[in-house]
């Protein structure tokens, strides 16, 4: 069998190195993601409101966050706010600025979808039985939003979770960037390590998003 | 002579220059049938939709006993659980079970206890013949299944009338009649009802008193069996000839008797 370079990842510290750079990945998902699914919440029902004012504003947050690749966001955020504002943002609060803003876009675009997608039909028929407004939105359109909305919701999570593996472009240490230096630092002893490195990568993204898939499968099912 | 339940005077309503219903005027009496026809497009389903508010109108007035029935009414809730609606596709709540789409507005509009209002929507669901469907969801159900929960959620508000917006037309031919049959039940329970159907044999079975309407109007008002035998207006002559084959074989043996004769 051909030598896949695995040995690298037992020498030294390159295991705990590697799984110190996944946490980083992580951590800037995960707090973005606490943060920007609220705040999307939050957004996607002001977008519901009839404000032509406040929908023209967060139209076009949402399509300027969307045509920008989050690459672009990045550089904007770590160097443009250096030399515009003289802020000294290290990469991580840029990476994770980024995220929330880009994670809070795409989620309060699936409220807004999620909530206009129950149909008119629904509010009659609650309002014939006699429920006021409020009721009508407690006890029928927000559940039914809700169950829209975490299929939807957890697939961003993970997709979240993946474009992390950008933010080494502004100088984080994450997996990716700890893998490169493990592979450039055993070039001369294992040319082959590119290869058992980053398999290693794949398995340690896969374990992380592979439940959070299996969730939304499972809820997509449950609650068809 | 039973009161009046229902006044609708003078009813208009206008979807911006265009007039679906123009000065329409009748009362319904406690514990009457009233069965609406008329072609499609013609109103029948608007002015339903009028009489609990689900659309504002521009003129007249609709009164429920005593108290005035009107779009953005302060009183507007209350007033709407006195009147029940069934709808043409069910509507249905689907995150719910039956049990519970059946449950959730007497327990949180009427306020009344879960045990009680329980009890009595399990005797309503042994009554249509879906007790046992009572923890299933609405996507497990068939249409007429599904219609006769929508029955039995109105009915759990004890309403003082019902409105039927056409509730068979969304159905395949063998579950219309299980679905017709609840409504019979409940009008023989003296229950008042207002009824828009395009099934003809239903309606002179069941109604009281029929109103016929027509480009927004009502042209033609009376009893089921003097106006589906010997309907007075032209219009309503012609409306229920389109429910009859008669002409059709008609023009098929005046055909075939030309084929014959060139012969």
């Amino acid at each position: 069998m051909q030598n896949l370079g695995l040995e690298v990842l037992f020498k030294g510290k390159n295991m705990i190195r590697l799984l110190g750079g996944l946490w980083v990945a992580l951590k800037i998902s995960l707090i973005s993601v606490a943060i920007s699914i609220p705040l999307g919440i939050l957004l996607g029902a002001m977008m519901t409101w009839k404000n032509p004012i406040v929908k023209a504003i967060l139209r076009i947050y949402l399509e300027f966050i969307r045509i920008m690749p989050q690459m672009v966001l990045l550089f904007v955020f770590y160097f443009e706010t250096t030399k515009a504002f003289g802020w000294d943002l290290s990469g991580e609060t840029a990476s994770i600025i980024v995220f929330i803003l880009w994670g809070a876009a795409e989620m309060s675009d699936l409220v807004r979808g999620a909530f206009e997608s129950i149909p008119k039909h629904q509010y009659e028929s609650a309002e014939a039985l006699g429920f006021t407004r409020a009721q009508t939105l407690t006890y029928i359109i927000i559940p039914q939003t809700l169950r829209r909305l975490l299929p939807l919701s957890i697939n961003l999570i993970t997709r979240m979770i993946k474009t992390t593996s950008l933010v080494l472009m502004i100088g984080v240490v994450e997996v990716l960037k700890v893998a490169q230096q493990i592979i450039e630092a055993n070039r001369m002893t294992s040319p082959n390590a590119a290869f058992g490195v980053y398999l290693t990568i794949f398995i340690m993204y896969f374990l992380a998003c592979w439940p959070i898939s299996m969730l939304a499968r499972y809820l997509e099912k449950k609650w068809r | 002579m039973a009161e009046d339940l229902l006044k609708i005077e003078h009813l208009v309503k206008k979807y911006e220059d265009n007039t679906i219903l123009n000065d329409i005027s009748f009362n319904v009496k406690q514990g009457e049938v009233i069965v609406i026809v008329g072609p499609s497009g013609c109103g029948k389903s608007t002015l339903l939709r009028c009489i609990n508010a689900l659309e504002p109108i521009q003129g007249g007035h609709i009164y429920l006993k005593d108290d005035e029935v009107m779009a953005g009414g302060a009183n507007l809730a209350k007033l709407r659980q006195r009147i029940g609606m069934v709808f043409q596709s069910y509507e249905l709540f689907p995150h719910l079970t039956v049990i519970e789409n059946i449950t959730l507005a007497p327990m949180k509009v009427q306020k009344r206890a879960r045990d009680e209002v329980e009890k009595e929507a399990e005797a309503l669901l042994k009554r249509v013949g879906l007790l046992e469907k009572k923890n299933y969801y609405p996507r497990e159900l068939s249409g007429g299944q599904k219609q006769r929960v929508a029955i039995v959620r109105a009915l759990c508000m004890h309403p003082e009338i019902l409105l039927f917006d056409e509730v068979t037309a969304a159905l395949d031919p063998e579950m219309v009649r299980e679905v017709l049959d609840v409504i019979v039940d409940l009008a023989a329970e003296g229950k008042t009802m207002m009824i828009v159907t395009h099934e003809m044999q239903f309606a002179k079975a069941i109604a009281d008193r029929v109103i016929f309407i027509d480009s927004g109007s009502i042209v033609e008002e009376g009893a089921p069996e003097a106006f589906f035998e010997s309907p007075k207006t032209e219009r309503a002559k012609k409306f229920l000839q389109t429910f009859t084959f008669e002409d059709v074989s008609k023009r098929r043996a005046a055909a075939s008797d030309s084929i014959s004769a060139s012969e």
